[in-house]
């Protein structure tokens, strides 16, 4: 039954050994923070029972409610307009030829390249900028805070949308828009019948991915949040410094399950949804027409 | 010599005029100023080899790649500079370029629905389009769940429902295996004369454009060399490229002493009618199965002919070809296997004969 390249003996075993290793090492910490959240002990790491008595305070603690609901505002708002701004963007650098475009190309992809805290001191720095001049020109004296953290969470947001959209948009065929055109739709109705149904899955991956982002992120909220707003990450740190109790744990956990939620969706829309249809109708697919797709790529390569 | 493609265009509106179209990409000169008139109602083969310029020639009569120079017209109209939406053309792609997301259903109803069309007769006119292509009860199916036959139809069900003026088709059967392909070419036509479009194809298969087409257009590095019917195409090649591309064919350097006698490379004269000048490098054209073979003594004496080694025979079942070696060139002689006759064996001297009417002199 077992092929040749299976490991066998010793080798097996310290491989089946190593594995585990590597999912203790993955999962240890998560499941400890998840046990100690539901103790009721204040001292983290000595067990005092089961309670949910962490959560309720979770539930209860204004500052906390206060930092959930920035941070949920911050990603929605953020992932919105840097979902269109990077699907835009995408679009531009996959579709088009224009002089700077390689330039374009490289800049788009420094958010996603640079440290954390590199960007976090520009937009520390652009911000104090930023609003000199609107106090000087305009005699508005903005304060950072919700605001200033959607702009530094959209900045970095745009770079991951357009990256997930192009590797769609690479994937689609630009005879399918040809065909629109020839078929009479105008550039926006292609764009709107042809071109988006066929990015959906990407597009849709690339806005959880930033709702992930920016619910996750301290280092550059951190810079970019004022008195007036905090983001939840950015809150429980703070938290921290003043003595960790289970109710960082409770937090932990509750963010934890946000992000695992999103990122499996996020991938589940890549995976599954778009072209493909269903996969067991994909699957049909390539084995169906698997030698004439093959002619017509041996055709193209000729062709061109 | 007359052929109902010449007639037709002196006496209506051709339905795509080219003059002097060139385009360029960069520095490369993709399609090198191109004249050509196709016919109302004719089916159009434009034939070479890959990287010719005959893709982007028919890009260029879709509207999805603009002419650097010069005047392209649809039904006397100048259709240069106008977007693909704007023409009453379609195409069908080389892949099909179906939308995956759709039905065949959605996908045939596209362009009517893009032209606002009323939705009832949209309905009316997706079904005559998907029986036409016969493709009935497959409505609801999407691209992924149809064959490769079935995808084709599909588009070019979704082209003719339109009703364009003249449809394009850009490599239709290049991603058919050989039966389908053989098959779809009679389908092809049939379909064609049946809704009595213009169709203009393109492909590299010239036997697909000899079976196929009413008209060739050969082209080669973005010239157009020669337009014609698939006899005069293959009867008289106007050079040695066309000669070469368009069926099998031996090609003896040789050039003109007079118009009606060349002298071959081995010094021999020959007669051999040309109009062109005195000196110019030529070559005989002999189809192989023009040619005729004879123990080199007992040559008919109306028919030219020379003398070489039999090098190799290759039996086809209906057909033997037999190679002969002259020393300065190779020729290639096709005969029916009938009965009989005359079978020499590899090794013997042979005579490769020919009459004066089977040979064709060309532009080297």
């Amino acid at each position: 039954m077992s092929s040749t390249v299976q490991p066998r003996g010793t080798t097996k075993i310290a491989l089946t050994a190593h594995s585990w290793l590597v999912y203790l090492f993955f999962f240890a910490p998560i499941f400890v923070l998840i046990v100690f959240s539901f103790s009721d002990d204040r001292n983290v790491g000595r067990w005092g029972g089961f309670t949910l008595e962490w959560y309720q305070d979770f539930v209860e603690h204004s500052q906390l409610q206060n930092a959930v609901w920035v941070s949920v505002r911050v990603a929605l708002l953020s992932t919105v307009i840097s979902v269109v701004l990077g699907t835009l963007a995408a679009l531009a650098l996959e579709r088009f030829k224009f002089r700077g475009r390689k330039v374009f190309d490289a800049l788009l992809y420094l958010p996603i390249i640079i440290p954390d805290v590199t960007m976090a001191v520009m937009m520390l720095l652009f911000f104090a900028e930023f609003f000199d001049i609107l106090e000087s020109v305009f005699g508005w004296d903005a304060q950072k805070g919700l605001g200033s953290i959607t702009i530094s969470h959209i900045a970095f947001n745009i770079s991951f949308v357009s990256v997930v959209v192009r590797a769609r948009l690479a994937g689609m065929s630009e005879v399918l828009e040809e065909a629109a055109l020839d078929l009479y739709a105008t550039r926006w109705k292609t764009f709107r019948y042809v071109t988006f149904p066929q990015i959906v899955p990407g597009v849709a991956g690339g806005a959880l991915l930033a709702l992930t982002l920016s619910l996750d992120d301290v280092v550059i909220t951190q810079f970019a949040a004022g008195p007036g707003a905090t983001t939840l990450p950015v809150f429980v740190f703070g938290l921290i410094r003043r003595g960790v109790t289970p109710l960082i744990n409770a937090t932990s956990v509750l963010m934890l399950a946000a992000s695992v939620i999103l990122v499996a969706l996020s991938l589940a829309f890549q995976q599954f949804s778009g072209r493909g249809g269903r996969p067991s109708l994909r699957a049909a697919r390539q084995a169906v027409s698997a030698p004439s797709t093959t002619n017509t790529q041996i055709k193209e390569g000729i062709n061109q | 010599m007359s052929d109902r493609g010449d007639h037709q265009v002196s006496e209506q509106i051709a339905a795509v005029k080219l003059t002097a179209i060139t385009k360029r990409f960069g520095s490369v000169v993709a399609v090198d100023n191109v004249d050509l008139e196709i016919a109302d109602g004719e089916f159009f083969a434009l034939l070479g080899p890959s990287g010719c310029g005959k893709t982007t020639t028919l890009r260029m009569v879709a509207g999805l790649e603009f002419p650097t120079e010069g005047s392209l017209k649809i039904f006397g109209d100048e259709a240069g500079t106008l977007p693909p939406n704007k023409r009453p053309v379609n195409t069908v792609f080389q892949d099909y370029a179906l939308f995956p997301h759709m039905t065949v259903e959605a996908n045939v109803a596209f362009g009517l629905k893009m032209q606002r069309v009323a939705k009832q007769e949209i309905a009316g006119r997706v079904q005559e389009a998907i029986s036409l292509v016969r493709l009935e009860g497959l409505e609801q199916r999407r691209s992924q769940q149809l064959s490769g036959g079935q995808r084709q139809r599909v588009a070019l069900a979704r082209a003719l429902v339109n009703r364009p003026k003249v449809l394009l088709l850009d490599e239709p059967l290049g991603a058919l295996d050989l039966k389908l392909r053989q098959e779809m070419q009679g389908e092809l036509k049939a379909l064609q004369r049946e809704v009595g479009i213009t169709f203009v194809f393109v492909t590299h298969d010239q036997e697909e454009a000899l079976t196929m087409a009413d008209r060739i257009g050969v082209m080669n590095e973005g010239e157009l060399l020669q337009v014609g019917t698939p006899a005069e195409i293959y009867e008289h090649p106007v050079n040695r490229f066309v000669a070469n591309f368009i069926g099998q064919t031996n090609l003896l350097d040789a050039s003109v002493v007079s118009n009606d006698t060349v002298c071959l490379a081995n010094g021999v004269h020959i007669p051999g009618k040309s109009d062109l000048p005195v000196g110019t490098r030529v070559a005989v054209c002999l189809r192989p199965e023009r040619a005729g073979m004879h123990p080199p003594e007992e040559v008919p004496a109306d028919q030219q002919s020379v003398v070489g080694r039999l090098e190799s025979v290759t039996y086809l079942g209906n057909a033997l070809v037999y190679t002969v070696v002259l020393g300065w060139a190779r020729l290639e002689v096709r005969r029916e296997n009938q009965p009989g006759g005359y079978r020499p064996h590899v090794g013997e001297e042979v005579a490769v004969s020919w009459t004066l009417d089977a040979i064709s002199v060309v532009r080297a």
